[in-house]
């Protein structure tokens, strides 16, 4: 019987950390299929985060670095400057890009640094039990927002798209999700133009990846693809914030 | 003879570094190093490297974590406050075996404390670069010569054993300028970095630079190991100069800049009739127990002189077991002590035995 379906040749054949219904798997999965496409898993070395990805280095079939908190674009920069040859990605969620690494992310995109970067945005602290992130909603709740996330004293959601857009090193700044068929086939093409972009030397590419989080939301997996649709997308709209390369100013 | 230069320490540093080898620089402006990272700038442009101003020294390090595990000679320079945001990243390295070369031209403090040259961080430098159980290779050089020498030792120990390696250096060394001979330029004499993360090419297993280990016995065995490694090192890479420590009966220990001043102490001492010598650790990590101990054997007594409130004087006092007193005399805050004033202490060391 021929196969029409097979696990990518750029994800290990290992069982994923991730608990069930977290979208981390399919967007490990489109990053495979596309390193897989685009033939670069030879030449390729992924930055792992701290947070719920953290053990991706365990995960994808490439050569794979794990980096401090935060600091993941700063250590992809070092590779990257090292080796300009290489493919350098790296796959970060909220807290890591958007609270503790904010400094790096930014600079990494203003430098124009070569680099593509996974952002996955489930608006929570995953791996330590779901407190508050940098991208928490407002109102909601998390176990560091018992009372729903105060704006008047937690402050408001970071747009991390928006923010970045701003900057002339960016090359493409794209917020996808994968809650439908058709949202996981944007976010793959989304995904194979960052690192087409690195293999053309356009700049920094970032794809945010909004993202589910039933455990710590507290809902089933069906239920938190419908939370995310109601709550997150009104928040983060989908689209494209920037596009082209690096020097190019947003209009 | 080779051609000699009036250099200046920061910026002899520098080309030291391009001459061993390294081509990417990461770096973040702070006094008294300023002059290296500028040098670096000037430099690293026109023989194809690579100099970065990152936007804080937490990147900067966390750059040279990057390019390092990918299998090039990278560094970064900084002082004291500046080191304390680079430890997140040298623990890092220190897990995940990368070697690296950071250089701590050596200013007051606590807090921002000042500008001036300072011996405050040997506590930092040789226990506590970082959180968790691991040792850097340390060392202290006395000289723009000794500098110049000491920072591609440092890049080949650290290549060697597979861990980072500093140049504790101070705001004196940093800024003073005395003639050096460059050496030749080489190239890594190291084995090839078989472990780096720079793409497999299906050509070898996939490399992994990490030092996550959630098992308590596979991090304790890593852990060990590393151990192993440093217990090797202890036996083998112990440098100090000594003079006139053969029938000296007081010992001065100094490193770095405050050894310079003892040196001429002791001679003022001796000039007085009084057996002084001194011994001058080159590597602060591993301490030249050894030769401590040896020292030990025929002086009566030591005296620690540092530019701070007195760190180094634990190794002396562990490396002999306090068999023989050891006393101490430091200057901090930015302050220098003079020859006479160390020469005053071992008077009354002497009139006091």
């Amino acid at each position: 019987m021929a196969i029409v379906f097979d696990r990518p040749k750029s994800l290990l054949d290992v069982t994923l950390s991730y608990c069930p219904g977290c979208t981390h798997g399919i967007v490990h999965r489109l990053v495979a299929e596309v390193m897989d496409e685009l033939d670069i898993q030879g030449k390729t070395v992924g930055v792992a985060p701290v947070g719920c990805a953290v053990m991706a280095y365990d995960f994808f079939a490439c050569d794979m670095i794990q980096a401090p908190h935060g600091r993941a674009p700063a250590v992809a920069t070092g590779i990257k400057r090292a080796k300009p040859d290489n493919i350098v990605f790296t796959y970060q969620g909220d807290g890591d890009l958007a609270a503790i690494g904010t400094a790096e992310t930014i600079h990494a995109a203003t430098r124009g640094e070569n680099i593509t970067i996974i952002f996955i945005n489930n608006a929570i602290y995953g791996m330590t039990g779901g407190q508050m992130a940098p991208t928490t909603l407002p109102n909601q709740v998390t176990q560091t927002t018992p009372y729903g996330r105060d704006v008047d004293s937690a402050g408001y959601p970071i747009r991390v798209c928006e923010l970045l857009s701003t900057l002339d090193g960016v090359a493409l700044a794209q917020r996808v999700s994968v809650d439908s068929v058709k949202n996981v086939n944007l976010a793959k093409k989304a995904i194979k133009k960052g690192f087409q972009n690195q293999i053309d030397k356009k700049g920094f590419s970032i794809i945010e990846v909004v993202s589910t989080c039933p455990t710590n939301w507290g809902l089933t997996p069906v239920e938190a693809v419908k939370w995310l649709q109601e709550n997150m997308l009104p928040y983060y709209p989908l689209g494209v914030y920037k596009d082209g390369e690096k020097g190019d100013r947003l209009k | 003879m080779a051609e000699r230069f009036l250099m200046k320490g920061n910026e002899a540093l520098a080309e030291a570094a391009i001459q061993a080898g390294c081509r990417h620089f990461f770096g973040y402006p702070i006094t008294p190093q300023t002059e290296l990272a500028a040098y670096m700038s000037k430099k690293m442009p026109k023989i194809g490297g690579t100099y970065l101003q990152a936007e804080s020294e937490i990147a900067a390090a966390n750059m040279v974590l990057g390019a390092s595990a990918a299998g090039v000679r990278a560094m970064t320079s900084s002082s004291s406050p500046g080191i304390s945001l680079k430890t997140e990243a040298i623990s890092y390295m220190a897990g995940s075996d990368v070697p690296a070369l950071i250089i701590n031209v050596q200013r007051g403090g606590p807090g921002l404390g000042g500008i001036q040259p300072s011996q405050a961080d040997y506590w930092q430098a040789t226990r506590a670069l970082g959180h968790g159980d691991f040792h850097i290779l340390v060392f202290a050089p006395a000289t723009v010569q000794e500098m110049v020498n000491l920072v591609s030792t440092a890049f080949d120990l650290g290549d060697k054993y597979r861990m980072p390696a500093m140049i504790l250096a101070d705001g004196m060394l940093g800024q003073m300028m005395e003639p050096v001979e460059l050496p030749e330029a080489t190239e890594t004499q190291a084995a090839p970095k078989t472990w780096a993360v720079d793409g497999h090419e299906f050509k070898r297993e996939r490399n992994v630079v990490n030092s996550l280990y959630l098992t308590p016995n596979d991090l304790e065995s890593r852990v060990k190991a590393r151990f192993e490694r440093y217990e090797n090192i202890k036996q083998t890479e112990q440098r100090a100069e000594e003079y006139l420590t053969d029938d000296a009966d007081i010992v001065v220990v100094a490193y770095g800049a405050s050894a310079r001043v003892a040196h001429s102490a002791v001679d003022l001492a001796r000039a007085q009739g009084i057996k002084a010598g001194m011994v001058r650790p080159i590597t602060l990590w591993p301490f030249p127990t050894n030769i401590v101990q040896k020292v030990a054997k025929t002086a009566k007594q030591f005296l620690c002189v540092e530019m701070s409130m007195g760190q180094m004087i634990d190794d002396v006092k562990l490396s002999i077991n306090c068999s023989k007193p050891v006393n101490f005399y430091g200057r901090t805050g930015g302050i220098i002590p003079t020859p006479a004033e160390i020469c005053e202490e071992i008077k009354i060391l002497e009139g006091a035995k």
